[in-house]
């Protein structure tokens, strides 16, 4: 008994003093923003026209598929029953939130993001399947359905379906994050996490972190091909990054605003929580160093004249920052909602460890396996024509 | 018209994939969901019963009462009248279907009486407290308190 | 003295009754069919708790009782007991907010309450049982993903240890901290009413061993039920009504400042 109350400050509910969500549930937000993130700036071009951020479109989408694919994980790491999961398809019960979301999961990866891929590179799938033999030319049959037609006509046709569920794409990206941010919102039992601005807080820093993402995969991956960056097309998807950002910071500083002058029953409880418990995540490392310095960097860049390689370097700094920062905010609400008691009356410890299944090392493999998929992903469907000088502008 | 179709021809067949999928859904539903899922709300009926069977570890007073009525007798109109056999003698479920299978042992007075009757400023006031290690000079519980009839006379 | 007598043949007239439905019951126990006995029907009841705060003397006994029950994990409670210790009135800093004191004791009360405080130092001190509020709008029922934890159409809430993913969603959601994850079985795990006495005319191991009758089980449906007069002449609160989770824990003598 004495070692679990180790870490215990006033009172907690005796149940209460171990935490329920570890680190895999703050990576599992992680992850599915940066999928709402991503395809989200993908459809700027495709639905918007913002024909600067064209260079990115297809690095877009398969980050977010290979972002897709992982996002599950976790959270069958995490359950007491990983074999029962299938349970939330067969019975799902309408009003758990966590149970409606699994739908719009599936909805999303299989009617959006899979079909928007399918057919935006149904022709370089079909060639490919023309030009290989053996299991590769068998993959790609398979993918193409054993479809061989890519007239002009059905490409045409598949760039109005492609477009059409582009638009059906981005309330479904919202819907999928914003769900996320609904099943921590909804809970009454928590202060910290009941509120209305919990879904769009999560979408807004959402579609920062998959802005970013992208941005940084794209210079990445242009410094590993050893191409030119296209600067319209960075600075463009830099604005974004900006723009969201300053929506997205004030609606976090419209929150904590809002706690600060309600003052209500949990507000002395969580006050003293985030001053002290929380105060290197929420105040230094989300707010300071992952929301204000990266906005203001960025404002830096609209306002002074700056070299090509300057700019570059405060997007991958501001980029950097922005990441940590909203991987913090993921921590902050999902490991802060746990660290205060229920009774308001005590505080208790994350004692998170290291080589478990819910512990650190698990969490590390599964942030670098989206980019092993998407290693794959990439030599199977390259994002770009494989001649280095027909590189689009 | 065929040439119309041949050009939607993959979307079809993506479509076709789509619906598979859906009716091997409706497979894994029938397959899977266990059966009474959903009599009386959205849960397995049989949960209840499960519920409903676990073990018994304390028998009850009446259950005890039964077989010792002369105790029960005893015991009426005193202040412990309404305290239940097993807080005291602890879980005798066992005892009670079968008395020969487990004959339960006297509780030690002096460590059992002062878990109720220690003082400590929580407790209401109008209740019998006493600090055990000067109540009675000394003396166990039992020398001056029957535990079932513990009125001084 | 009539009061007595009334409460004698009160509590006679019910020995009466219940010994009738539990000795039938008993029987099917006895007779090894441990399922339901035959004369139970959900819908004649609505099970509801009382508890009494001017009665609870903080034994541990109903702890105790409980984790011998019903197989409850060391670390966990399904019930357990909370000592409110509430400083007196600081007269030169009146505005500040006092805050109760709280603690559970050793075991959540099981192994008692050391004394840590003084008699007549002008402090307020009771003891408060806590225990799953048998919610009638239940949180933690709305948010279960797959319908492994559910409302029993007799009142109380129940878990299918078989079909929990263990996904804790309805720890997070009750607000009275009253679920725990069983470690043994990876599924949750909390007050369950007793279901297994109550459907057999027992009532739950908490209000069989609470020596002073702080803990009382009531059945709303049922007309002749002392909750029902109970309720009606004492002021009654539950936990955190602003929640509006249709707690069925009625507290007597809740002070204010209880969380």
């Amino acid at each position: 008994m004495e070692s679990i109350l180790y870490g215990v400050q006033g009172f907690m509910y005796p149940n209460e003093v171990e935490l329920q969500w570890s680190i895999l549930i703050v990576l599992y937000p992680f992850i599915t923003g940066l999928v709402a993130g991503a395809f989200i700036l993908a459809s700027l071009e495709r639905v918007f026209n913002v024909e600067a951020v064209k260079p990115t479109y297809r690095l877009a989408l398969l980050t977010a598929l290979s972002f897709m694919l992982v996002a599950p994980l976790p959270l069958q790491l995490h359950l007491g029953h990983p074999e029962r999961s299938l349970e939330m398809y067969l019975t799902p019960h309408t009003t758990s939130a966590m149970a409606m979301f699994g739908f719009v999961y599936l909805w999303y990866l299989m009617a959006v993001l899979v079909l928007e891929i399918w057919l935006d590179y149904r022709k370089d799938i079909v060639l490919a399947a023309r030009a290989t033999t053996g299991w590769t030319h068998k993959l790609y049959r398979a993918m193409a359905l054993w479809s061989d037609n890519i007239s002009e006509r059905s490409l045409e046709i598949d760039d109005k379906v492609g477009r059409f569920i582009t638009i059906v794409g981005i309330p479904s990206a919202f819907l999928l994050h914003g769900y996320v941010g609904f099943i921590f919102g909804s809970i009454k039992a928590n202060p910290w996490w009941s509120t209305p601005l919990m879904p769009i807080v999560f979408l807004f820093s959402a579609i920062v972190s998959g802005i970013v993402l992208v941005m940084l995969m794209y210079m990445v991956v242009s410094w590993v091909r050893r191409t030119e960056i296209d600067m319209n097309c960075l600075d463009t998807i830099a604005r974004y990054f900006m723009y969201a950002f300053i929506i997205d910071f004030s609606l976090e500083m419209l929150d904590l605003i809002h706690r600060i002058y309600e003052a209500d029953e949990s507000f002395k409880s969580l006050n003293f929580m985030v001053h002290t418990k929380l105060y290197f995540s929420q105040v230094i490392l989300q707010i300071i160093m992952g929301t204000v310095v990266p906005i203001l960097l960025l404002a830096l860049v609209q306002l002074v004249n700056m070299s090509a390689a300057a700019r570059k370097g405060l997007y991958v700094l501001s980029g950097v920052l922005a990441m940590v920062g909203i991987f913090a905010m993921r921590w902050n609400v999902v490991i802060g909602g746990q660290l205060f008691s229920k009774s308001l009356l005590g505080y208790t410890t994350y004692k998170m460890a290291f080589a478990t299944r819910e512990g650190l090392l698990p969490s590390l493999l599964l942030l670098a396996l989206p980019f092993v998929i998407l290693y794959v992903l990439v030599r199977l469907l390259p994002p770009w024509p494989a001649k280095p000088e027909a590189n689009e502008a | 018209m065929m040439e119309r179709f041949k050009d939607r021809e993959h979307l079809f067949r993506m479509g076709a994939l789509f619906l598979g999928a859906l009716a091997l859904f409706m497979v894994l539903r029938a397959v899977f969901v266990p059966k009474g899922f959903g009599t009386y709300g959205h849960y397995r009926e049989g949960a209840l019963k499960d519920m409903a069977s676990l073990p018994l570890h304390y028998a009850g007073r009446h259950a005890c009462e039964e077989c010792h009525s002369d105790i029960a007798d005893a015991r009426k109109g005193s202040k412990h009248e309404k305290v239940a056999c097993e807080a005291c003698h602890g879980p005798l479920a066992v005892h009670a279907a079968d008395p020969d299978k487990l004959k339960p042992t006297k509780p030690d007075a002096v460590k059992l009486c002062p878990v109720c009757h220690t003082e400590n400023v929580a407790k209401p006031k109008g209740f019998p407290q006493v600090d055990p290690k000067e109540h009675g000079e000394g003396k166990p519980c039992g020398a001056c308190h029957k535990p079932h009839h513990p009125e001084i006379a | 003295m009539t009061t007595d007598r009334r409460d004698f043949l009160r509590s006679a007239g019910a020995l009466i009754v219940l010994t009738g439905a539990a000795s039938l019951a008993w029987e099917k126990v006895l007779a090894g069919e441990p399922e339901k006995a035959p004369n139970y029907e959900m819908s004649d009841h609505w099970w509801a708790m009382l508890i009494d705060i001017e009665k609870c003397i903080g034994c541990g006994n109903c702890v105790r009782a409980d984790k011998a029950e019903n197989n409850v994990p060391e670390e966990f409670f399904r019930t357990w007991v909370e000592r409110y210790h509430l400083p007196p009135a600081d007269l030169l800093h009146p505005k500040e907010e006092v805050l109760p004191e709280v603690d559970s004791g050793k075991e959540g009360g099981a192994g008692g309450f050391p004394e840590r405080y003084k008699a007549g130092d002008g402090s307020k001190n009771f003891f408060v049982p806590k225990m799953c509020n048998q919610c009638s709008h239940s949180p933690c029922t709305q948010v279960c993903p797959v319908g492994a934890t559910f409302e029993s159409p007799d009142g109380a809430v129940l878990i299918d240890r078989s079909y929990c993913l263990g996904c804790r969603y309805c720890v997070q959601a009750c607000p009275y901290g009253c679920r725990y994850i069983d470690p043994r079985s990876n599924t949750v795990d909390k007050c369950t009413l007793c279901y297994h006495r109550i459907t057999k005319g027992l009532t739950t191991a908490c209000c069989e061993n609470c020596p002073t009758g702080a803990r009382t089980l009531g059945d709303l449906k049922n007309p002749k039920d002392p909750i029902h007069e109970f309720l009606r002449t004492h002021k009654v609160q539950v936990l955190k009504p602003q929640m509006a989770t249709g707690s069925k824990t009625y507290y007597n003598g809740l002070d204010g400042s209880v969380r």
